[in-house]
């Protein structure tokens, strides 16, 4: 299954869009889904998602990764919505929150972090005193962290299972940010060895 | 070429490296000394990653302290971990990162990352994610993503402890083929023995010097007295 935002290579329309215009239609739609306010209306907007990633040519497996995560947050949430305002309220605004989340999935899943951090940077750097080709670099470390980090997460987990420690968020945390302080530190050393933000 | 004159270097108290003075000229050059030799602090050194405390690096003339950007636009690096060399989502992507910034046309660097990675083997996996590659495949990416920018000489800091017989051997091999000027460093002594020259550190002095026959008797001696 796919992950999360991650890229998936294709040719569809979606693929061959510019990521600049791709943006702009993802920000547009977010103020849409905003003034949602109707069943009916999230229900069209549901239809316009599913149109999009159909176009995007995105497998339904793939299409259901973007928003599993969102499971036990979207029950949460849900649950309060009904005690609190009642269950048309709660469909209309965990609907709202899955149709967002799954948009913004989209634009990743059909556009390079390259070509991304392209349009990142070009519109920052027209900012003044801002560095666009350095926020932007920021922000692809970001992206990467991730996997980095949950790979040392399940290390540090397996290497204290290996030794026969029970399970303590403590033991587990401290040799973690030991291990990504250290990832971090080799991370600027090979930056600066290839030379990038020199 | 690169040219040591009278270089040490101190991390606080500790005396790393003392008294170098070499010219290196040959395409393949071998370092080897134990841990905490000042092996790797001498392969920083080229690419101007680590300063001396005294004396002076240089590379074709360009000084490391004082011409630090073009140095490392003609040093290039490999570290023992590629995953701290790998910054961007996918091979293909993290490949062109280090052509930004350089004025190069998307084309011109959409066809330099194609042919990087067709040569190197990497071809097929251009859109994978990087970070489930295998260790062997990510050194591949990591030295790939070095040799894109065409650097003049490659400085690789144990790049095959972490891999296994074969990959360590392909990119031994890998290192041997280029046209480059390559310094290796590596405890694998077998992977020297057709380089040119061979360095010996021991407690930051280099000890012996010398084509990889001597150079490695030399070691072996040392490391059994």
């Amino acid at each position: 299954m796919n992950g999360l935002g991650s890229y998936r290579p294709g040719a569809s329309p979606l693929h061959r869009a510019h990521a600049g215009a791709k943006l702009v239609a993802l920000a547009a739609g977010m103020v849409a889904l905003l003034r949602v306010s109707t069943l009916p209306g999230l229900a069209v907007a549901r239809g316009v998602a599913v149109a999009a990633y159909a176009a995007g040519r995105v497998p339904p497996r793939a299409a259901l990764a973007q928003v599993w995560p969102l499971r036990w947050f979207v029950l949460l949430v849900g649950a309060f919505q009904v005690v609190v305002a009642g269950w048309e309220r709660a469909v209309l605004v965990v609907g709202t929150l899955v149709l967002a989340v799954a948009a913004a999935a989209l634009v990743t899943l059909t556009t390079r972090v390259a070509e991304l951090l392209d349009v990142l940077e070009r519109v920052l750097s027209r900012l003044p005193r801002v560095n666009g080709a350095r926020v932007a670099l920021l922000a692809a470390l970001g992206i990467r962290a991730v996997p980095v980090i949950a790979g040392l997460a399940v290390q540090v987990r397996e290497a204290q299972q290996a030794r026969g420690l029970r399970a303590s968020p403590r033991l587990w945390a401290a040799p973690l940010v030991v291990r990504v302080l250290r990832h971090a530190d080799s991370t600027g050393e090979a930056l600066a060895a290839r030379g990038i933000d020199d | 070429m690169i040219q040591l004159r009278g270089v040490s270097h101190r991390f606080g108290e500790r005396q790393v490296l003392a008294g170098l003075d070499l010219t290196l000229t040959e395409a393949k050059v071998g370092v080897v000394g134990a841990n905490g030799s000042g092996k790797s602090t001498f392969a920083r050194m080229l690419n101007g990653l680590v300063l001396p405390t005294e004396g002076r690096v240089l590379v074709d003339g360009l000084d490391t302290a004082r011409e630090g950007r073009a140095v490392r636009r003609r040093v290039g690096f490999v570290f023992t971990d590629p995953d701290a060399q790998i910054v961007m989502p996918t091979v293909a992507e993290d490949v062109a990162l280090g052509l930004r910034g350089r004025g190069l046309s998307a084309a011109e660097v959409a066809r330099r990352v194609g042919e990087v990675l067709e040569r190197y083997g990497l071809a097929d996996r251009a859109d994978s994610p990087a970070h489930l590659l295998s260790g062997g495949q990510k050194q591949l990416l990591a030295l790939c993503s070095v040799l894109v920018t065409e650097p003049a000489v490659l400085v690789a800091d144990e790049p095959t402890t972490l891999l296994d017989l074969r990959n360590a051997r392909h990119v031994v091999d890998l290192l041997r083929s280029l046209p480059q000027q390559v310094v290796l460093v590596s405890h694998a002594l077998e992977a020297l023995e057709d380089f040119e020259r061979v360095l010996v550190l021991d407690a930051g002095r280099l000890v012996a010097d010398g084509p990889p026959d001597s150079a490695l008797t030399a070691y072996r001696d040392l490391v059994s007295s």
